[in-house]
């Protein structure tokens, strides 16, 4: 398309094609197909796959104490969490992730458990908070809060704070997407060994 | 032939997207009518109570932040302390009695917005959740300047506060008291006269005045039901004797009414502040010669205040140590959860969850 018609202001009402002027994106396809071979992008399955995965990682809608108002902070207006890719989910089965923000008691700890169970693989674990990463301020002369939920789960990322900031949650969730987009993915699926 | 049938009994909770943190609700139903709600706790208990006992009183100040109800952590160490101020005959310098005037009113319009945030959210209305969450963070922020914390602030300590308030921070409250009210207008735009909303709440879970007295409710709840009672004003503590401010009583007891108590008592809030910031005195903020191991005399004690769901009271017994021989909270959310079934008996399944919400428990509170 040449380019003047392109620059054309407005465009309605005289019967011409309206065009946008800014799509960056028209250009860059443009661009690409003058390329010899332009048109295929090189890299491997699982690179792609894995940036799709990291780019859109669905929590649990799961809180237990004060750190899930912070979660909820961070979900909400100011920092919003739909920007890298993470919102809740109401049920196990629709998330990629858990997010254990808070101080387990004992007496919860098995529907803890239950719900990670619940999650389809691959599911990650965030420990958000330093009650869930070793009992924080109820570990000593306490009978009643775990002392770490990594005694029950695998955790990927451990959030410190009491409660931890918004930020400190992002950065945690940040975190995450590194680590999965560094996973052999299809090749842990296929049962090859990860070398 | 009759068709038979059966009750059902559902299990709502501990993991449900609108039960408030970990309540479990053991639920029965005739069909889409329930019969019976019986509230199974216990998945938060952090027993502060105990723990309390093994720290000195400035420590127990932290734990009041976090094992009680975390959305008002400064109510909590304001409950803590008054017990701790009376047994001990400390007396708060003026300027850090009204801080702390300022502080408790800025923290229940805290509450009470992630109250109307997540409820309006549980009712399908995000737009709420969103709304009440961006003022809830200008509230965090003053939090912030003058405290260093944006949930836990271990602000109050025995004799006084902690620091003083900042430079600007008089300026950029009086800034949030002016802009508020028009926010508070916006809200009620979006749900008063919104006919959704009213079906879903008007007439729905009433507590009848009679027994919401029996259940020991207090707070919104009970003034919610035609209770006039509010701690601020019949036992006034800092300097609450010398606001004025009304305490918004609704004679409907459903969860309108609940809704538009919460709503008048933000404004009454903005009141105080405002009140509170014109008499604020130059002056010490902590009373001299308090040790950091502070010991009580031996006796024992039972105050109470008002924190944002209702009547928290603090019984403390102290065997002259620098820790308390027992500290025994009563927690308004514990009380107001008991008048749970009887709002809910007879209504629908699809009512449960507006109702749970209106009540406004925190889970924290509850369990201790």
């Amino acid at each position: 398309m040449p380019d003047q018609e392109r620059s054309q202001p407005g465009g309605q009402g005289d019967g011409s094609l309206r065009v946008s002027t800014a799509t960056p994106i028209d250009r860059l396809v443009e661009m690409i197909d003058l390329l010899p071979g332009g048109s295929v992008i090189l890299s491997s399955v699982e690179q792609v796959l894995n940036w799709g995965r990291a780019s859109s990682v669905w929590a649990l809608g799961f809180g237990l104490a004060c750190c899930a108002i912070e979660m909820m902070a961070a979900a909400a207006g100011r920092f919003d969490m739909d920007r890298i890719g993470t919102f809740f989910r109401g049920t196990p089965r629709q998330a990629d992730l858990i997010i254990v923000s808070g101080r387990c008691t004992i007496k919860m700890a098995p529907i803890v458990r239950r719900l990670y169970e619940q999650i389809p693989e691959p599911k990650y674990v965030i420990s958000m908070g330093s009650c869930a990463t070793c009992g924080g301020p109820f570990y000593y002369d306490n009978y009643s809060i775990l002392k770490g939920i990594d005694t029950i789960i695998p955790v990927d990322v451990y959030v410190p704070g009491c409660p931890p900031r918004p930020e400190a949650l992002y950065e945690g969730i940040l975190k995450l997407q590194e680590k999965i987009k560094k996973e052999p993915f299809l090749r842990r699926r296929a049962g090859v060994a990860a070398s | 032939m009759a068709l038979r049938t059966e009750e059902l009994i559902l299990n709502l909770g501990p993991q449900h997207p609108s039960t408030h943190g970990v309540l479990r609700m053991i639920v029965t139903l005739e069909g889409e009518n329930i019969v019976e709600v019986a509230p199974d706790i216990g998945y938060l208990h952090s027993s502060v109570e105990k723990m309390m006992e093994y720290r000195t009183y400035v420590q127990s100040v932290s734990l009041a932040d976090r094992g009680m109800d975390y959305l008002a952590a400064l109510a909590n160490e304001e409950a803590l302390l008054r017990a701790v101020e009376t047994l001990g005959g400390i007396t708060v310098p003026e300027r850090a009695q009204w801080l702390r005037v300022i502080f408790l009113e800025l923290q229940r319009i805290a509450s009470h917005l992630v109250w109307l945030g997540t409820w309006g959210a549980d009712l399908g209305a995000t737009t709420m959740f969103l709304w009440c969450f961006r003022e809830r963070e200008k509230v965090l922020d003053l939090f912030e300047r003058a405290t260093g914390g944006r949930l836990h602030h271990v602000y109050f300590r025995p004799g006084g506060v902690c620091d003083d308030i900042p430079d600007g921070w008089v300026e950029q409250a009086l800034a949030f008291c002016d802009e508020f009210p028009g926010r508070i207008a916006e809200y009620e735009g979006l749900f008063t006269a919104n006919p959704i909303f009213e079906v879903r709440t008007k007439g729905v879970g009433v507590l009848p005045r009679d027994v919401a007295v029996n259940l020991g409710a207090s707070g919104p709840v009970a003034r919610a039901s035609g209770i006039a009672f509010d701690v601020r004003k019949a036992f006034p503590y800092e300097k609450y004797a010398e606001v004025e401010f009304d305490i918004p009583v609704q004679q409907a007891g459903d969860c309108f009414a609940r809704y538009q108590v919460r709503v008048e008592e933000m404004r009454q809030s903005t009141r105080i502040i405002r009140q509170a910031i014109a008499k604020l005195p130059p002056g010490e903020i902590r009373a001299p010669k308090i040790p950091i191991t502070l010991r009580l005399p031996k006796g024992e004690v039972y105050t109470r205040t008002e924190s944002p769901r209702g009547d928290l009271g603090v019984y403390l017994v102290s065997e002259g140590e620098e820790h308390p021989y027992r500290v025994k909270i009563r927690a308004p959310a514990f009380s107001n959860l008991y008048a749970l079934s009887e709002m809910m008996r007879g209504w629908k399944i699809a009512d449960v969850i507006a109702i749970l919400g209106s009540v406004d428990i925190v889970l924290s509170d509850v369990d201790r």
